[in-house]
């Protein structure tokens, strides 16, 4: 255990080195691509805030059986087959048949390459299930279908939450899928998240209608509040056309009545729609409806074939801004509800990181002045140890860019003082040896070797609830479990490269000296 | 030498005792949970106008119907931390705003505001459940692992005690409950286990070496050949955790008292628990020979 040959004092040397001026490159500002790696700072140390929504996917659900009511009528009409008493209820879809057709629609439903029930050979599932009960089918969206149905839900909210966080354009925003119907959003340096949540609020479903008066319209027709409450109206369910067919938005001044509106410009398509419905219904009220509430509902007065309008609605300038911005970067496919919300103004995250480091110097120079009492030369050994076991410690923090959390920065303080644990095992083993080996080199060597064991074992059992909170610890905590782990390393590694070294070099100079240690 | 054996039957139930009293205090008084477990709304405030105080910041909030609100001061006299339970999740933080904002001027900087919904509250609670028992069941396999069965029944006691008793005290003082608790918590699982582990590690050694030394007298052989590191190790972590308390801040306070406490238990629990469960399973050299010939 005594021995070390030049290439390794060479390679140990040179690690530390390394890692030193990794570490060193968060105080310096190195003009190297190499070294500009920084620790960053986690959203409770800089000011920033952290969202956690849910898709909530009834409603897509909703609409997507609502299609697929009408799909499966059709697709059995055309073979002939009469379905009976379509209905959908909580969800399910129910229906009849003939008994002479039934085995045909299991067989329809069930087959592999089905045109109305999708398959998916990954997870031998189909997209919806049917079930027979007594005189009727009962259809629903098996596990793998609402899987599928949440995933690209999902998929199309985290586009609409980047496009609508980009707009607002805060700095480096970081949005993730978590689970398959939430999204994280996290936006540091911001510290007031009211804005974003109420444009993230919001699903933008825009759509232009008739008013009609009477409620014998063929597609139907609902009742709908005005968006400020006043009044409502009945407008029918015939979409003419949808948010999806503008290209922009954008707030503007109306020069006449002084009034701020929203104008859009129109794709082709869009602007053929506004163009014939514009032309067949002058006279008419097109009702511009928003989530639900109706926002305007002006009279048309000419043809508009431009394919560009305008939306007006009593806005004040920051909510057409939004408006706007909303509908330039889409509908989102289902409603979100922040579930989660952590903001930390950047005051609170200074006061942190200044309290954080206080405790650091404070805590490490308690340990050190102990050690040096306890152990004297070998507690300066063990101190040495400490501080490049600290800055191999912030050296790979660094190499990573890992994020750095108040309770980072406590696991970090609890690895000085455990760390000592291991050099203190030893240098305690050392001392029962000299009891009975007069033999100094000979009682260090088994010192080492016989605390070995304990050492590695104690390690471990850390290491595991390190890596325990690492895995089921949510934000911060993760940030405590990574510097507790990586600590873990960088002790063992500065305990038996770096302390053994130099405890090498120390007693082999002075093999005869009594009382050593 | 110390006799730490003279006392096992005393600290023995000193420990049954309190173990018996923190499931009574867990049970009947409960934890009291932050609401990272319990959801709703914590906002920490800084003024800086000294005249207002608790009761009028309660005052003004209790004018706005939302439930059962605590108001206190956070670390000074001019920090506060209100919690409120916020059962309908709607979004009273710009109510609170403009609320104080009317009554007492611009005067406040909202320095953190946290709000957990019912569901995400109840999933951490589940999942801080979960890690402390996946924790505790690993623990229970790398000692069985690595040791024979008796011991690893003596280090798993040893670890229900310190976290059964660090949960009482937390149960007694009313200290909440919130993640950074079960971070404190794996730690001393962590820790707690490590300190068995260097003691269990010098019994079977010392077990290996004297065939004709009882279990009792070998525990204590054993636990004073390790004492002057379990101290200096206790000690050093201690200062680092009392560095924590004092000066890291109030976020970190109720993690690092988790952990003192933590510590401390661990500490005894490894010489008084974990050893003398050797001693009345008759642990000798016997119990390891049987285990070599096996494997």
């Amino acid at each position: 255990m005594l021995y070390f040959s030049k290439l390794k004092i060479v390679f140990i040397i040179i690690l530390s080195l390394f890692f030193t001026l990794i570490a060193s490159s968060n105080l310096l500002n190195f003009n190297n691509k190499f070294l500009d790696n920084k620790i960053n700072l986690g959203l409770d140390l800089q000011g920033g805030s952290y969202l956690l929504l849910e898709i909530d996917n009834t409603p897509v659900i909703e609409q997507r059986l609502q299609n697929f009511t009408i799909t499966v009528r059709n697709h059995f009409k055309k073979k002939g087959i009469r379905i009976k008493n379509l209905k959908l209820e909580n969800q399910k879809i129910i229906f009849s048949v003939d008994n002479r057709y039934k085995q045909k629609i299991l067989d329809d439903f069930n087959d592999k390459e089905s045109e109305i029930n999708l398959y998916y050979p990954r997870f031998k599932s189909h997209q919806f299930e049917i079930l027979e009960e007594k005189n009727f089918f009962v259809v629903n969206y098996s596990k793998q279908g609402i899987v599928e149905l949440k995933t690209s839900s999902q998929d199309q909210a985290l586009e609409i939450v980047r496009r609508r966080i980009d707009e607002i354009g805060t700095n480096e925003p970081n949005i993730l899928k978590r689970g398959n119907d939430r999204i994280l959003v996290e936006l540091p340096g911001l510290d007031d998240p009211m804005r974003i949540k109420s444009l993230l609020g919001k699903t933008a479903n825009l759509t232009f209608r008739f008013v009609t008066n009477d409620n014998e319209d063929s597609f139907g027709a609902e009742k709908l509040q005005f968006e400020d409450g006043s009044d409502e109206a009945i407008v029918s369910k015939r979409i003419i056309m949808s948010g999806d067919n503008l290209l922009d938005a954008q707030p503007r001044m109306d020069n006449q009545t002084n009034e701020t509106i929203v104008s859009f410009t129109l794709d082709r398509v869009g602007a053929k729609r506004f163009g014939k419905a514009t032309a067949t219904g002058i006279g008419k009220q097109l009702a511009i409806v928003l989530d639900g509430k109706i926002i305007s509902a002006p009279v048309i007065r000419d043809t508009i074939a431009s394919g560009s309008g305008q939306i007006s609605g009593g806005f004040t300038f920051q909510s057409a801004t939004d408006l706007a911005l909303l509908l330039r970067s889409g509908a989102l496919p289902a409603p979100l509800n922040i579930i989660e919300e952590r903001t930390v103004g950047p005051d609170l995250g200074k006061d942190s990181i200044r309290a954080g480091i206080i405790a650091l110097i404070i805590g490490f120079i308690l340990v050190i002045l102990f050690i040096l009492f306890k152990y004297k030369l070998f507690g300066l050994i063990t101190n040495i140890t400490l501080v490049i076991n600290l800055i191999i410690l912030l050296g790979i923090l660094t190499l990573f860019e890992a994020t750095l959390t108040l309770p980072g920065i406590a696991g970090i303080i609890l690895t000085v003082g455990m760390a000592v644990d291991a050099n203190v095992l030893i240098f305690e083993r050392i001392k029962e040896e000299l009891k009975n080996e007069k033999n100094n080199l000979l009682a260090f060597d088994s010192g080492y070797t016989k605390s070995r064991t304990a050492i590695i074992d104690a390690n471990i059992t850390t290491l595991l609830a390190a890596i325990i909170l690492f895995f089921m610890g949510s934000g911060p905590i993760k940030g405590f479990s990574l510097t507790l782990g990586i600590g873990i390393f960088t002790t063992l590694f500065s305990v038996y490269f770096i302390a053994r070294l130099l405890t090498v070099l120390y007693v082999s100079k002075n093999k005869n000296k009594e009382k050593l240690i | 030498m110390i006799s730490f054996n003279r006392y096992y039957n005393q600290f023995n139930i000193l420990s049954l005792t309190l173990v018996v009293v923190s499931l009574i205090l867990l049970s009947f008084k409960g934890l009291n949970f932050g609401i990272d477990f319990k959801g709703g709304t914590l906002i920490e405030l800084r003024s800086n106008d000294s005249k207002i105080s608790v009761t009028s910041l309660r005052d003004n909030l209790s004018q706005m119907n939302l439930g059962d609100i605590s108001v206190k001061n956070f670390g000074n006299e001019t920090d506060f931390l209100i919690k409120f339970e916020n059962s309908k999740n709607k979004n009273v933080i710009q109510e609170i705003k403009s609320s104080f904002e009317d009554s007492f001027g611009n005067s406040f900087d909202f320095r953190r505001v946290e709000n957990v919904g019912p569901k995400v509250s109840a999933e951490l609670l589940k999942s801080g459940i979960i890690a402390i028992s996946v924790a505790l069941i690993l623990m229970l396999i790398y000692i069985w692992i690595r040791f024979e069965w008796q011991f690893s029944l003596g280090a798993i006691l040893a670890l229900f005690h310190d976290v059964l008793v660090t949960l009482g005290l937390f149960s007694l003082f009313s200290l909440e409950i919130n993640l950074s608790i079960i971070a404190a918590v794996l730690t001393i699982v962590g820790y707690s286990m490590n300190d068995t582990v260097v003691i269990f590690d010098r019994v079977r050694e010392n077990l290996r070496k004297y065939s004709d030394i009882k279990i009792y007298e070998l525990t204590n052989i054993s636990i004073n050949e390790t004492l002057s590191r379990t101290l200096i190790t206790s000690i050093t972590t201690l200062l680092a955790l009392i560095s924590i308390f004092f000066f890291g801040g109030e976020v970190l306070k109720g993690f690092s008292l988790a952990m003192i406490f933590g510590v401390i238990f661990g500490t005894y629990s490894s010489i008084y628990i974990a050893n003398t469960v050797l001693v009345r399973l008759k642990v000798s050299q016997k119990t390891l020979l049987k285990e070599d010939s096996i494997t």
